[in-house]
């Protein structure tokens, strides 16, 4: 994505000093494209500095379907990614706070939910139950991964039954959508936040622009599933640019964090 | 065994029982009940409710049209946001009144299209995963044709799954899944083989727990024989579920989904960030 000195908008092409690029939180200047990141940018953007831990890195792909090429494209990835699979899992703190934190990875195979995926997702929320902690999930996916069949697709039902073991110990789920955030991961995790903020012009829905154009075979209106759309249609309840994002964070996290009773309220499964 | 390809053929067969065919057969004194109270009645899944043997139940599943002209009405089965939402307020219902829910998969997929993500289709869909897998009362699901991706799923986090022996459940389509990796629809044999979305596959996977037998050719052929062995099957599986209590229930239920996937633990690369 980046070379030394320059980079260039992969929307409109503008290219920008990298010191410049990088203050600019890889949000273009001129467009206001918000470009892809990596997850150890999402842990300097949004922890406070050293806090990170990573938990379940352990948890590497098997190949159960045998299927074509599938192999190879994750040892692929796997190199290109220097070994996490298409999520990081951890524990963090933002503002002080700590919190349990899952970053998606588009690098790898563009952050598709194969088993490590789900599984990791899983742990994280339990974990986060166990230990009483907010949760954090920094989403973009491409959806369900082809390559492992329907384990692909159960993951979505054992993702979504983890949220609500979390919310069984009255813990919050924070998600944070990014570009893109399509197929079997929104329609799981990513849309059972209890507060879900979006970046600025993500592209966020089920299925995708061009399977939509397919079946009913006219154009897409303007502006169809960005994250503006869907703040206008009730599917996310904020909507911000990359660089209030933390605060913005900061300021759900601690609302959660205070207790609205001096006496303790509630907290069993 | 058959090759993939041919299993889809015979699980999108135009004269399989539907969903309709099967609560007919299954279900005694049915009443249909209609709407998601939000938005519309999705005529792409029914349901409603009536006697299973001597069992009150919950029933609904998607429905495909018998001929042309019904399947335009119903979407070909491919159910929007309302469609899911009419499923888990029946859900809702049944565990209000203690009544097991039996789901019938029948579905290419949940419906793309521009009402359909407008009014949430993600979120209708992961709200029934999410509710469903802590009902409070047991379910059972018989993927009857297609099990159609994340539509299918949407009515599919159940104690008990099962499929009819020449049904499919998949991620993907095999033209959805030829197209992205070859470029080319015409593939579908090759991918529907490498997905393995056979129902013997996915008893092989761990992910249903029994494959409900067709006679001769299909269900097509003799559909009150395969319908049979279902009710059979579905009985075994709510009198196994109707003893527990309902906290066993749930947490098996977790357990079950919980368990599901491939991997392993390479511990070299623990802590790497």
């Amino acid at each position: 994505m980046l070379n030394r000195l320059f980079v260039q908008c992969p929307q409109c092409q503008t290219t920008h000093f990298i010191s410049f690029f990088k203050s600019a939180h890889y949000v273009c200047s001129r467009c206001g494209h918000h470009s892809r990141l990596d997850p150890p940018h999402w842990i300097r953007q949004l922890c406070d500095r050293g806090t990170f831990r990573s938990l379940f890195a352990n948890l590497k792909s098997l190949d159960p379907l045998r299927f074509p090429q599938y192999r190879q494209k994750l040892d692929a990835a796997e190199r290109a990614a220097s070994g996490w699979e298409a999520v990081v899992t951890g524990t963090a703190e933002i503002g002080d706070m700590p919190v349990a934190l899952a970053i998606m990875d588009p690098g790898f195979i563009m952050a598709s939910m194969g088993s490590v995926v789900g599984e990791k997702i899983a742990r994280l929320l339990e974990h986060a139950a166990d230990h009483r902690l907010p949760v954090v999930i920094v989403i973009c996916s491409g959806g369900a991964r082809m390559q492992e069949g329907i384990l692909s697709l159960m993951q979505m039902a054992k993702t979504a039954a983890a949220v609500r073991r979390l919310h069984g110990k009255r813990q919050p789920l924070i998600t944070i959508l990014t570009d893109p955030t399509t197929g079997g991961v929104t329609a799981s995790f990513a849309m059972l936040g209890d507060v879900s903020i979006a970046e600025t012009g993500a592209l966020i829905g089920f299925a995708g622009p061009r399977v939509i154009q397919q079946t009913i075979g006219q154009k897409l209106p303007p502006g169809f599933q960005t994250a503006e759309f869907l703040l206008e249609k009730g599917m996310v309840d904020i909507v911000v640019p990359r660089k209030h994002l933390r605060a913005t964070l900061v300021g759900v996290l601690k609302i959660h964090r205070t207790r609205p009773y001096p006496f303790h309220h509630g907290g069993g499964e | 065994m058959k090759p993939a390809i041919d299993v889809v053929r015979l699980a999108r067969h135009p004269k399989r029982p539907t969903s309709r065919d099967f609560i007919e057969y299954l279900v005694r004194d049915f009443v249909e009940l209609h709407g998601d109270r939000r938005f519309a009645d999705d005529p792409a899944i029914i349901g409603g409710i009536g006697f299973f043997a001597d069992i009150p139940v919950t029933i609904l599943g998607h429905q495909k049209g018998r001929n042309v002209r019904e399947n335009i009405r119903r979407h070909f089965g491919m159910a929007h946001p309302e469609g899911y939402r009419k499923a888990l307020r029946l859900m809702k219902q049944a565990e209000r009144f203690g009544r097991p829910v039996i789901t019938l998969i029948d579905t290419p997929g949940a419906y793309p299209g521009i009402g359909a993500e407008e009014r949430g289709q993600a979120e209708a869909i992961a709200t029934n995963l999410y509710e469903m897998s802590g009902l409070r009362v047991p379910i059972v699901a018989l993927v009857t044709g297609e099990g159609g991706s994340g539509g299918a799923l949407g009515i599919g986090v159940a104690d008990r799954v099962f499929m009819l022996a020449n049904a499919i459940y998949s991620v993907i389509s095999p033209e959805g899944c030829a197209s992205i990796l070859w470029k080319d629809a015409a593939k579908a044999s090759a991918a529907a083989e490498a997905l393995r979305l056979r129902a013997v596959d996915l008893k092989e996977l761990g992910v249903i727990d029994g494959i409900i037998a067709e006679p001769g050719e299909g269900a097509h052929e003799q559909p009150g024989e395969a319908m049979g062995h279902a009710r059979k099957a579905i009985a075994m599986a709510l009198k196994e579920l109707l003893v527990l209590d309902e906290e066993t229930l749930v947490r098996s239920r977790y357990d079950k989904f919980r368990r599901m996937g491939a991997f392993t633990l390479d511990d070299g690369l623990s802590g790497l960030i």
